[in-house]
């Protein structure tokens, strides 16, 4: 990649799935954009590992920037994916009651959906839920349906933002961790490991790190990250069969709870745990948690006892002490704060993008000129319900056999602006290795194809004869 | 995509198993056999397994992984077996019509039997809930024996090696041969799984090994740093390395079992079969390392060609559609029963044997029970992984009416 040169009108700080929305919207404003990602790819923080689920926001606190968020980034991840091939698996979602506790809350949830304008909500009985859900443990006492709720692929959908962003003149740069900066004259100068990079405007969208970005380059910061982890288990795609909806459970005050939900690549996912803890780099799993979580699934699912496991994996996402986003304005320091965007961030991230451009807006005289004929990139479909490049020829040969992954969509996955920077770019763009034998059959195969182009590859030098 | 393609025998996988039951079909005179391999070459796990022994008993010769499996390709093409390469099962469907996955896009597939043959693979990582970082350099011998024989890369320099079954031992061999120097075996159990002396091997060429010790955590940002082990007296020791090598515990590659309108055996992670290696829908059969694991390639050479003759005679229309069966109860003690039913009437060829294997080590009896009768006995020490045989023609001494049979082993003392 070359060095970034000239002055941007923004630099956007933070490669997940906000900045990327960010950089799309500035982008499609006609801004000059610059996005800076410290990892070697983007994806590679908090939105690296979520629960994929796209929103309705009917239990977001009402009035809040969140739901407003959410709502406006449903709508419009809705208006544009099909033109950018985004999937959508439309399986609603079930706030299911274990016990009388959670029975009673149900209705409470249900004036919350209809206060933000989920409509369309409706308490099941029993008996309805378990027609809808067959396979649900016979112990629910009720559930409340929210049709609105539903499954995305959670790395395709940014990668298209960011896409969309480069091919209206937005610039990438990875590896580029922001480690100081000024502002002088109206202008931020920023130092990267990759150089000194010149903007009007700074967008701090730098999710896990949001707080130390601010007190780097401002001196202080109004908020505090509280890494807050979440374990997730896949199960292997026999599961599929054994859910249609996404199943919710009455929530507390801190965390949505345990999730269990089909994934878009087939599977079936539980988590996420909650945990707080100091560290925001380490994603680790640990078995008691897995196990635990394994066992909440099979409680609610009892056939998915024998299912095997295919994926574990944690996250971390950019909690802080309230659960209100951390949105802020500095016109006169030319700097916009999109801190502490929790679990919610996926669905909101168009919407975050739309209120960003708002507050930049308040800035004055930035006298953009919005495309007017967008480009939209057509992304490689990985949704196991959508057609997938395995059945269309002249693919090579299907390298990664348990998610039918194609020499082709690795290749491709390799090259232009926005390559996979590294194994996990690779995985979160194909899915090669990221099926039941997690590499077993593949991954030798990849570690020749992907031969010089990671920092850190898959394969330490080569084996002599 | 095209009209479907006909064949008499399809089989899914091609390695000993798979060939074996080819060639078996072909010296039947079964006319067209067509086999189905993902990869891009024929031979199956032998193919990525550069040392010997293999072939002893059906070529009488031995041969390392590579050589066996070129000669297994060889012994198909001389007996005019179809083998297309390249070539993905996607779904199995009632009556014998499969989907495929080629380069050059999909097609379907109409044959009379198909004998499912897709081996067996080693658990990862995920599956036995390894706690940590998830960073490269966690693996299975599979892969790194691919990686060395085949692509010739090295995933690692200095590996923790975990497990002491028989393939734990050939990953040893693969590291030596590849200059990569494992920092330690580890082996959950306080001996190794191994039959001795190859468990002494490891130690023989100085790799500390440790019974009773478990991989509690893995380190690394991008690429392992550092594990965790508890060791055998609850002592925890951080232990630096460039990878995790996690050897053996086995399970069949039934993914396609799994999502198709076929049984699937939870003991064996298989498919369910009778005694005829018939699967719950009769156009389906299955044979090697799919039905439990593990075997050696020569073992599965056998079933293949044990299969492969049963097929043959079905299509002569000499296997009798079972009209009734007696499930074989998996009792205590035992983690795994194939084939897990046997169809009346019997007869013979069949597979012959009931394969067991053990839950945990012990010495006590093995018995068959047909209610209270006990129709078969037998004192024995059992380990896990371990082959365990109980005749067939014990479980056919049962009653008229039995629907079930039992086999439990009765521990009499804690091993």
């Amino acid at each position: 990649m070359k060095s970034q040169s000239g002055l941007f009108d923004v630099a956007i700080i933070g490669g997940g799935v906000v900045g990327c929305a960010v950089a799309r919207r500035f982008a499609l404003d006609g801004a000059r954009v610059l996005l800076l990602e410290r990892a070697s790819d983007i994806l590679s923080g908090a939105s690296k590992a979520n629960s994929a689920l796209l929103h309705t926001g009917f239990d977001a606190p009402t009035g809040s920037l969140e739901l407003a968020c959410m709502q406006a980034g449903y709508r419009e991840y809705c208006e544009i994916r099909e033109r950018m091939n985004l999937p959508l698996l439309e399986t609603g979602a079930m706030v299911v009651a274990w016990n009388e506790a959670d029975l009673v809350r149900l209705d409470g949830i249900k004036a919350q959906a209809r206060a933000n304008g989920v409509d369309d909500v409706h308490l099941m009985e029993p008996d309805e839920a378990l027609t809808r859900e067959p396979h649900l443990a016979k112990s629910l006492r009720g559930a409340l349906l929210v049709p609105g709720e539903h499954v995305i692929d959670p790395w395709s959908a940014p990668l298209a933002y960011l896409k969309q962003a480069v091919a209206h003149g937005a610039e990438v740069l990875c590896n580029a961790e922001v480690l100081s900066g000024h502002l002088n004259a109206g202008v931020w100068t920023l130092e990267t490991p990759r150089g000194a990079v010149q903007a009007k405007a700074v967008i701090n969208c730098a999710g896990l790190f949001g707080d130390e970005v601010e007190t780097r380059l401002l001196g202080q910061s109004d908020f505090t990250i509280l890494p807050r982890k979440g374990q997730f288990v896949v199960f292997d795609k026999a599961a599929s069969a054994l859910l249609t909806s996404i199943i919710l459970p009455v929530p507390n005050e801190r965390t949505k709870g345990v999730v269990l939900a089909r994934t878009i690549f087939g599977n079936v996912l539980v988590g996420p745990t909650a945990e707080e803890q100091l560290d925001r780099n380490r994603t680790d799993v640990r078995q008691e948690a897995l196990r635990e979580l394994v066992a909440k699934a099979v409680e609610m699912v009892p056939a998915l006892a024998d299912v095997p496991v295919t994926a574990i994996y944690a996250g971390l996402r950019p909690a802080t002490d309230r659960k209100e986003y951390r949105v802020s304005s500095k016109p006169d320091q030319r700097w916009i704060t999109l801190g502490g965007i929790r679990s919610t961030g996926l669905t909101a991230a168009l919407g975050i993008a739309r209120h960003a451009a708002s507050l930049h807006a308040g800035f004055g005289e930035s006298g953009f000129r919005p495309v007017a004929d967008p480009v939209w990139p057509f992304m490689p479909n990985l949704a196991e319900h959508c057609e997938r490049d395995w059945q269309a020829d002249g693919h090579g040969e299907i390298v990664c056999h348990c998610e039918l992954v194609t020499r082709r969509e690795i290749e491709q996955a390799l090259e232009g602006p926005l390559a996979a920077g590294d194994v996990g770019g690779l995985k979160r763009r194909t899915r090669a290795g990221m099926g039941r034998c997690q590499g077993f059959y593949c991954q030798a195969r990849i570690a020749a194809l992907t031969e010089g182009k990671f920092a850190e590859p898959l394969a330490v030098e080569k084996a002599d004869d | 995509m095209t009209e479907p393609f006909e064949t008499d025998v399809a089989i899914v996988g091609g390695g000993p198993a798979g060939i074996a039951a080819a060639l078996a079909l072909r010296h039947h005179g079964v006319a067209r056999v067509t086999i189905l391999e993902r990869e891009n070459e024929a031979g199956g796990v032998p193919r990525h397994c550069g040392h010997p022994p293999f072939g002893l008993r059906e070529f009488g010769r031995i041969l390392s992984g590579p050589a066996y499996a070129a000669r297994l390709r060889l012994e198909a093409a001389g007996a005019g077996v179809e083998i297309r390469t390249s070539t993905s099962v996607t779904a199995l469907h009632p009556g014998g019509r499969l989907d495929l996955a080629t380069p050059d896009g999909t097609a379907e597939l109409d044959a009379r039997r198909v004998i499912l043959a897709t081996g067996v693979r080693e658990m990862p990582r995920s599956a036995r809930l390894i706690a940590g970082d998830r960073p490269v350099g966690v693996l299975n011998t599979g892969t790194l024996q691919h990686a060395i024989y085949i692509e010739r890369l090295k995933p690692f320099r200095r590996p923790l090696i975990v497990g002491t079954e028989l393939v734990s031992l050939s990953a040893v061999l693969t590291c030596r041969k590849a200059g990569i120097r494992p920092v330690a075996v580890v082996e959950a159990a306080s001996r190794p799984t191994a039959r001795w002396p190859l468990a002494l091997f490891p130690r023989l060429l100085g790799i500390p090994m440790h019974y009773g010790a478990e991989l509690v955590d893995i380190r690394g940002r991008s690429r392992v740093e550092a594990v965790t082990l508890r060791l055998a007296d609850g002592t925890t020791r951080d232990v630096d390395c460039d990878g995790v090598l996690l050897t053996g515990r086995f399970v069949p590659e039934s993914a396609l079992v799994r999502l198709s309108h076929l049984d699937v055996d939870m003991g064996s992670g298989g498919p369910s079969i009778d005694q005829f290696g018939r699967c719950s829908d009769p156009a389906y059969f299955a044979a090697g390392n799919l039905l439990r694991p593990v075997e050696t390639a020569g073992w599965s050479f056998r079933e293949g060609t044990r299969i492969g003759g049963i097929v043959a005679d079905d299509l002569d229309g000499h296997l009798a559609p079972a009209r009734r069966s007696i499930r074989i109860a998996r009792g205590e003690g035992l983690k795994l029963a194939v084939p897990q039913r046997i169809a009346l009437p019997s007869a013979e060829p069949s597979l012959g044997w009931i394969q067991l294997r053990a839950a945990a080590a012990g010495t006590g009896v093995l018995s068959v029970r047909d209610g209270s009768t006990i129709l078969w006995e037998k004192r024995l020490s059992i380990l896990p992984e371990r082959r365990i045989l109980v005749p067939l023609a014990a479980l056919l001494k049962a009653g008229e009416r039995t629907d079930t049979v039992e086999i439990r082993f009765t521990s009499d003392k804690v091993d």
